[in-house]
């Protein structure tokens, strides 16, 4: 569904702030439980709101080993596959950035929404293309179904089976003033 | 046979004629002009001018050498439906015309092939080398009209000097090209802020307007007439009305790119806007038009110079100078200094007519009873779109392409037959 | 992070600088740090897939190593193939029109054509006629877009880390070009860029090779070389091509270095944060003396690495944001 500016005909908050945190803190343990060696694990937030969910995990992941995960930022702009369709766009969400190898370690990859699997594949490629991890995993904060690719996330917050004419909105403190996740139904002929 | 062309309004400058007329003509002469009048054949020429058919005294005929560009008989079914009937053509094909020989060619081609009448200029020099002088005498005895090393200037003042003085005493005009061209060298275009930004080498207007001067000095010098073509600056307008103020005997002519077109027409590298001298500035069209309505500018000629498609859909500076003119000569007068309310139509009419035809001593432009049936009849109201597909010509390289002109010829006789109707 | 921004990318080519607004440099300008980025990955793949697949020819009727090696590699680290074409400057009069070679190109299903030539407009007049995207890569006088666009890159980084704000323009700086104007096409792609973008441009050469009405263009125009730079913060010298003594346009090389060569002793007429720059290749010791062209003011290696993350800016622009269709009718 590409959204055309205009305004949802109905809105549900699905996820507030205190639901957030508690979904948050979850992955977090869930994310140490299976990562025993948080010295070979590093975080890489996809730009835009993946990169402050990143710092969230890597802060609890903290406060619960004793060891902060490095964490870094990715684009995945250069790697996108829709330019040859006419659908990218020329917006700039920010450059990759990370200061760190990552070469043989744990990379989990973090991003706000998931749905067609293709802006992971994106990173995936993007992540190869700076060295051979020794695995890639996936948290997400909500997947929101439609998958076009075979990408499953290992963690995360809230999943739903959205609509054609559904649109879920992740707003984030850092960025947006506000926690909150919306589900925003369009008039389906607007929508479309 | 006679051929009437009825319920038109007749402009006759030679005759200072300017009303409803109708003309009958008969074994290609003019019999009679006057109101009522009837032919085996008619032309109904209502709310048409009739004028005698337009001189052209600067085309390109590029017989013989370059037949791929244009020949005798395709370059006079241009004129013809440009309203043409006579044409000088210009010296410099391949081999040149610096011969009687060369011109005897020309004129047996003409008489051959061509649809209006093609006469030609001779070389100033032989083999327009700017050396010595050709055999002037002769030349005209076999049917030259003038001389002329149009394309190039006579480099040496001296060798102007000698070429001023016998075309004179052999009864020809000698038409210049005003270039000095180490001031040009390696220029595709008039040097100004345009070819600054455009990085296109530039020709300084001051090329042209040093060797208009001193042309005209030469002129003076030698007690010749001198036909100076292509004005194109308002230094070169001021440079020949101060010489006719000075009472000598200077004439000159301008094209209708030049009052029509400045050096914007640049811009889009389209080589059609490439031509010897440039397209100058606002200024300059300016000053050209005001040399036409004072009268420093004498007629107008197009310097109708084909070349084909693909010697001009080159880079701009690989091109070749020229455009086709011929077609739209009559309707770029029409709406650039008619419509515009600088000149009447028949002050037009006459700068097309008599006075080019009186540059070159030419039995051409007048319509009197006896005089040759060259006629023109064209709309002055009708607008039509310039469209390559259209031109007679063989080439196509006009930059009016896709502009709507006023004035559209609609019969053109040469010799009481009608050589082109639209 | 600043906001998603707003302009769009809409032109099939790039054929020079005039044509284009504040915003669309700015937009190019924008979108090459990430390419920079590719270019320093230290381990890892220094290449992206942007135009993998897509066939990029070099085609050059001129000689030159410098700016075609940095429009191959840009191509190739967007994931490009590349096709090298050199013409001999004389057999372009072999009875075959640009449009004709170029139409036997894009038969080979070409997308991007990277042309330098020796006239003015070739670039153009392609563009209007032909479905490729069509880089002009200097076309006689008239531009050297990519250039400008380099150098204009280089200028902003410097003035952004000596003012040590992030997103510093260029505006109100001062630009000094200094050498043979006349022949230059990046003077001329670089007087429109830095007007467009606020910058304050002086000309300084021999009065033989400043064009015509050049300071309509945006410029002032000296041949006081002391004047030109007493309040640069860029310096620019062009190279000086030694032919054009030969055909008498300056008196000597010796009289040229006299009056404009940039070295320690002219330099003192500057301001000390003055970056001194130049588009190569360098004539050593003529229009640059060694000691400034190696000193801590030239960023002139700085302007060749920019300039591969320029043109993959450009490319990916053009290739992925770019129209289709040729719109002229030439």
């Amino acid at each position: 569904m590409i959204r055309t500016g205009k305004l949802p005909q109905e809105t549900v908050v699905v996820m507030d702030s205190h639901t957030m945190g508690q979904h948050i803190h979850r992955m977090a343990r869930e994310i140490v439980e299976d990562n025993p060696d948080i010295g070979s694990l590093v975080i890489l937030g996809i730009l835009r709101r993946g990169r402050p969910l990143a710092d969230r995990f890597a802060r609890l992941i903290g406060e619960m080993t004793g060891q902060t995960p490095r964490v870094g930022s990715l684009a995945t702009t250069l790697y996108r596959d829709d330019y040859r369709t006419g659908l990218g766009t020329a917006k700039q969400r920010g450059d990759t950035h990370f200061d760190f190898s990552i070469d043989g370690v744990t990379v989990l990859l973090v991003d706000d929404v998931l749905a067609a699997g293709r802006t992971i594949r994106a990173a995936m490629d993007e992540v190869m293309d700076y060295g051979r991890p020794r695995r890639i995993q996936l948290a997400c904060l909500v997947d929101r179904g439609g998958r076009e690719l075979p990408i499953q996330p290992e963690y995360f917050g809230w999943c739903v089976a959205t609509r054609a004419n559904e649109w879920v909105s992740v707003r984030l403190s850092e960025m947006d003033g506000e926690d909150v996740v919306l589900l925003e139904r369009y008039n389906a002929e607007e929508g479309a | 046979m006679s051929l009437a062309i009825i319920n038109g309004h007749l402009i006759e400058p030679s005759l200072g004629l300017s009303q409803p007329m109708d003309l009958l003509m008969e074994a290609g002469v003019v019999t009679k002009i006057g109101t009522g009048l009837r032919g085996d054949e008619t032309i109904d020429a209502r709310g048409c001018i009739v004028c005698p058919g337009l001189v052209d005294i600067h085309v390109h005929f590029r017989e013989p050498g370059y037949e791929s560009k244009e020949t005798i008989a395709s370059g006079s079914r241009a004129a013809a439906r440009g309203g043409v009937t006579t044409v000088v053509t210009m010296a410099n094909t391949n081999p040149v015309i610096d011969h009687a020989g060369m011109v005897e060619f020309v004129i047996r081609r003409a008489r051959e092939t061509a649809c209006i009448k093609v006469l030609p200029a001779a070389c100033a020099t032989k083999g327009m080398k700017g050396e010595e002088i050709t055999e002037m005498a002769e030349l005209k005895e076999v049917g030259a009209v003038a001389v002329t090393d149009d394309g190039r200037d006579v480099a040496s003042s001296a060798v102007m000097r000698r070429v001023l003085q016998y075309a004179e005493m052999a009864g020809l005009v000698c038409m210049t090209h005003n270039e000095d061209e180490s001031l040009a060298e390696g220029g595709a275009m008039n040097e100004g802020f345009n070819s600054t930004a455009l990085g296109i080498p530039g020709i300084p207007k001051a090329a042209e307007e040093a060797r208009i001067d001193r042309n005209i000095r030469l002129a003076q010098l030698a007690g010749a007439r001198l036909h100076i073509q292509h004005v194109t600056s308002k230094e070169g307008v001021d440079l020949v009305r101060r010489a006719k103020a000075r009472g000598l005997r200077v004439t000159c002519e301008t094209a209708p790119h030049y009052w029509t077109l400045t050096d914007d027409a640049v811009k889009t590298f389209d080589s059609n806007a490439k031509m010897n001298p440039p397209l100058r500035e606002q200024e300059d069209v300016d000053a050209i038009i005001e040399g036409i309505k004072d009268g420093t500018i004498d007629c107008i000629a197009t310097d109708h110079a084909p070349h084909t498609p693909t010697e001009k859909e080159v880079e701009f500076a690989l091109a070749p100078f020229g455009i086709i003119g011929l077609e739209t000569s009559l309707a770029l007068t029409i709406t650039g200094l008619v419509e515009p309310g600088h000149i009447t139509i028949e002050r037009a009419i006459a700068l097309m007519t008599v006075a080019p035809a009186r540059i070159c001593g030419l039995d051409a432009g007048v319509l009197q009873e006896g005089s040759p049936a060259d006629v023109a009849v064209f709309d002055p109201n009708a607008a039509w779109e310039v469209k390559a597909e259209d031109f007679a010509s063989r080439s196509k390289n006009s930059p009016f392409i896709g502009r709507t002109l006023r004035g559209k010829v609609r019969h053109t006789i040469c010799d009481g037959q009608i050589v082109y109707s639209a | 992070m600043p906001e998603a921004r707003q302009t769009v990318w809409t032109r099939k080519d790039l054929i020079g600088i005039e044509d284009l607004s504040r915003e669309e440099i700015e937009l190019i300008l924008d979108t090459a740090p990430q390419f920079v980025a590719v270019s320093k990955r230290e381990s890892g793949i220094k290449k992206v897939p942007l135009l993998q697949g897509r066939l990029v020819v070099n085609w050059f009727h001129e000689p030159s190593t410098r700016t075609r090696t940095s429009f191959e590699l840009a191509a190739k680290r967007l994931s490009a193939d590349t096709l090298g074409i050199t013409v001999a400057a004389s057999s372009s009069v072999k009875g075959e029109t640009l449009h004709d070679t170029l139409a036997n190109i894009e038969a080979m299903h070409s997308d991007v054509i990277v042309i330098r030539h020796g006239c003015a407009g070739a670039a153009h007049i392609l563009a209007a006629r032909h479905d490729s995207h069509i880089i002009n890569a200097g076309d006689g006088r008239h531009e050297h877009p990519t250039q400008a666009l380099l150098d204009a890159f280089t200028m902003r980084e410097h003035v952004r880390q000596r003012r040590g704000d992030p997103e510093a323009g260029l505006d109100g700086i001062n630009v000094a070009i200094i050498g043979d104007i006349e022949h230059s096409r990046v003077a001329r792609s670089n007087i429109w860029a830095l007007n467009k973008l606020g910058a304050r441009v002086t000309l300084c050469g021999p009065a033989t090779l400043i064009p015509a009405h050049v300071e309509k263009m945006g410029a002032s125009v000296t041949s006081d070389l002391r004047a030109a730079i007493r309040d640069a913060d860029v310096i620019y010298a062009l190279r000086i091509q030694l032919e054009r003594q030969q055909k008498g346009l300056f008196p000597s090389i010796r009289e040229y270095i006299r009056l404009f060569r940039i070295d320690n002793d002219s330099l003192r007429a500057a301001p000390d944060h003055a970056l001194v720059m130049h588009p190569g290749p360098i004539n050593r010791d003529i229009e640059l003396a060694t000691e400034v062209a190696d000193g801590p003011r030239s960023v002139i290696l700085e302007q060749v690495s920019n300039g591969v993350a320029i043109r993959m800016a450009v490319m990916h622009l053009l290739v992925n944001f770019g129209g289709k269709k040729p719109t002229g009718t030439l």
